[in-house]
């Protein structure tokens, strides 16, 4: 494939992935257990959030004060997990690296379980997702500076390592103080298994600057992403800092991680199907792949989550089984019409 | 990522703890033959519980309840004298001998370092009878309930196994009377509907379960209701459907849990204009006894009831 065939591909598959983001958001504001009609919904958006007339103040209410914020935040916690799982995977050079490689899960669970067990109740709304947010950052914060002092061409190796040393330390930590306050334990686990049920316009405050910093901070080394998934080595004799690039991208997934986890609890699959997804689309470079991870990853999540509030409405689905139950199969069938055409 | 099944068992069991089986056939022993209760004041005597018949030689002095429910009951038939230690759930009554003994994993040996010589239990984690029957200690298991009558006879069970048949069925006959008179008071046709919050996530109770055919006794509308029978009783409701119902009555059994309240209720995103939120219609209730299948299940219906009133006094 001649180079300017692949920018073609690039830019078609990029146009894609911005008309599907553009469908998702729509589909995700049309959908759901209330039904409030297409062009009840446009007529609002098109009046910016004022009910029009024809339409109802509660409905405004559901659409401005939970369907926006909702789709809002399952568009960021996607976008952060599949560019945090493309950009690992690259500084890793481990397929199965994913956003809480690191000891970013255990840590923000350790965290909540801490706030909801011992901290002020009442306050819950804003300390969880705070404490959550300290211990993603804390737990990958150790599992780095724990793992980064062995030797140059081990260090992917024992990275990893202490990632997962960390992650069950914390996860031990998590379930002795879990038994020692039972009583806080099904708070814990609901708000692990995700709460886009109940996200509003705090969530999105709460994430949206994370999530911008560290998303632009991975679009921004893409290309060095490339050099460093060939080998430390090579990319070293590049003139490539190879240290300084993995703690940039380290500090980058896990702030976008730690936001993403804060707002919408564990959410697995995600961080790990849409690179490589995106992958078998364009092909391996990072110039593609992290874009439309974003692109993919937010479209991905919304309409998960639509999926979450309307399959068995006016009940919800934790979003994390939507995510593995749709997106299993669709990698299968994406690996196996790969294979086909190869 | 092999951890969100893990999550998920877990959460199951962690709503166990509260939400409990409400499909009858795997409920306690309702089949007990009631002469042999009656007749019980005298030992050995045979009780039915969700382990099956259990046959108690001598009253027993040293009770170990794991079970907030039993313990409850226990104390309301006066059998509180006998029990020697209760587990780290059983805040009620003020009396009880409350430990660091947890019913959800109990360990074995902890348990019989009390030298109980009945240990009363709701949740079976594994093998948790045969190992106390093991070591000789009589074992009755009393699950949750899932209906008044069950409940009823649990007390009736302890009533038996402690020697105090009298004081339960006594306390039976008393908890009939004033839930039919609170069943009596109700207007069935009134309309008026709630709903019923376990936690801050919404999840909520349908009229199969214990706690939503209380509801249902006063003819009180259960949003709930219109999830079909997949949720097993325990739906996570969506805040928006929550909202359109627009329910009249909003119970929140999740105010220690959650640190809910009615002002939190009403900062929710969209909640400000419900018609429970201004009129007054959001009651906090002690999610203690809402989550318990003991004796204090008519102060609930009477605090539902209460609440149930209000608001339709007001509507009228």
């Amino acid at each position: 494939m001649s180079e300017t065939r692949r920018l073609g591909t690039r830019a078609r598959v990029t146009a894609l992935g911005v008309v599907v983001l553009v469908a998702a958001v729509l589909i995700g504001l049309l959908v759901g257990p209330v039904r409030i009609g297409a062009a009840n919904v446009f007529r609002w958006l098109f009046s910016f959030g004022n009910a029009p007339p024809g339409m109802s103040e509660q409905q405004a209410l559901i659409l401005g004060d939970l369907r926006l914020p909702r789709v809002i935040v399952a568009g960021l916690v996607g976008a952060s997990l599949a560019a945090s799982g493309a950009a690992y995977q690259a500084v890793f050079r481990n397929p199965l690296a994913d956003p809480y490689l690191l000891g970013a899960a255990a840590g923000a669970g350790l965290g909540a379980t801490i706030a909801v067990a011992y901290g002020p109740s009442g306050a819950l709304d804003l300390t969880v997702p705070a404490a959550a947010f300290l211990g993603a950052l804390v737990g990958v914060g150790l599992a780095y500076g724990l793992g980064r002092s062995s030797l140059g061409g081990r260090q992917t190796t024992s990275l990893v390592l202490a990632g997962v040393a960390v992650a069950s330390f914390l996860t031990a930590l998590q379930t002795f103080l879990q038994q020692q306050r039972s009583d806080t334990l099904r708070q814990v686990y609901t708000w692990i298994l995700g709460r886009l049920g109940t996200t509003g316009w705090d969530d999105v405050r709460l994430a949206l600057p994370s999530v911008v910093v560290a998303v632009a901070t991975l679009w921004t080394v893409r290309r060095l992403l490339d050099v460093i998934e060939v080998g430390d080595v090579e990319a070293q004799s590049l003139g490539l800092n190879v240290t300084r690039l993995r703690l940039v991208v380290v500090v980058a997934a896990s702030l976008a991680t730690a936001a993403a986890v804060a707002v919408a609890g564990l959410i697995g699959f995600v961080g790990l199907i849409i690179p490589h997804t995106v992958r078998l689309m364009v092909g391996g470079s990072y110039r593609s792949v992290l874009p439309l991870s974003v692109l993919f990853g937010a479209s991905f999540l919304i309409l998960v989550d639509t999926l979450a509030r309307t399959v068995v409405a006016p009940a919800e689905i934790p979003i994390g089984v939507i995510t593995a139950f749709i997106g299993a199969p669709f990698f299968i069938v994406v690996l196996r019409r790969n294979r086909r055409a190869a | 990522m092999g951890k969100p099944l893990g999550i998920l068992l877990a959460f199951a069991l962690a709503f166990g703890m509260v939400a409990c089986s409400d499909d009858p056939a795997i409920s306690t022993g309702s089949t007990g033959d009631p002469g042999s209760t009656a007749s019980a004041a005298t030992f050995p005597v045979t009780v039915t519980g969700t382990n099956g018949d259990v046959t108690i030689d001598a009253r027993p002095e040293r009770i170990v309840s794991l079970s907030p429910t039993a313990t409850e009951d226990l104390f309301a038939i006066g059998a509180g004298d006998q029990v020697i230690a209760a587990d780290d759930q059983s805040n009620y009554p003020a009396e009880a001998p409350t430990t660091d003994l947890s019913g959800f994993e109990p360990n074995v040996e902890a348990i019989a370092g009390y030298e109980p010589d009945l240990v009363v239990y709701a949740t079976e984690p594994g093998d948790l009878g045969s190992s106390l029957q093991d070591l000789g200690i009589t074992a009755l298991q009393l699950d949750a309930a899932p209906n008044l009558e069950v409940a009823y006879d649990q007390i009736e069970q302890l009533g038996a196994a402690t020697g105090h048949t009298e004081e339960a069925e006594g306390l039976v006959a008393d908890m009939r009377s004033q839930v039919q008179g609170l069943v009596d008071s109700a207007d069935p046709a009134s309309g008026t509907s709630f709903y019923f919050e376990l936690d801050d996530t919404y999840y909520s109770v349908t009229s199969r379960t214990f706690i939503g055919q209380l509801f249902r006794m006063l003819g009180l509308e259960n949003i709930a209701d219109e999830v079909g029978r997949g949720s097993g009783g325990y739906p996570q409701l969506s805040a928006e459907y929550i909202i359109q119902s627009d329910p009249d009555l909003i119970f929140l059994a999740d105010t220690k849990c959650c640190g809910q309240s009615p002002e939190t209720v009403a900062d929710r995103p969209g909640w400000g204009g419900l018609t429970a939120v201004t009129d007054g219609g959001v009651v906090p209730l002690d999610e203690d006894v809402a989550q318990r299948w003991g004796p204090r299940v008519v102060d609930l219906l009477r605090e539902i009831s209460d609440a149930a009133s209000t608001v339709e006094a007001n509507a009228a």
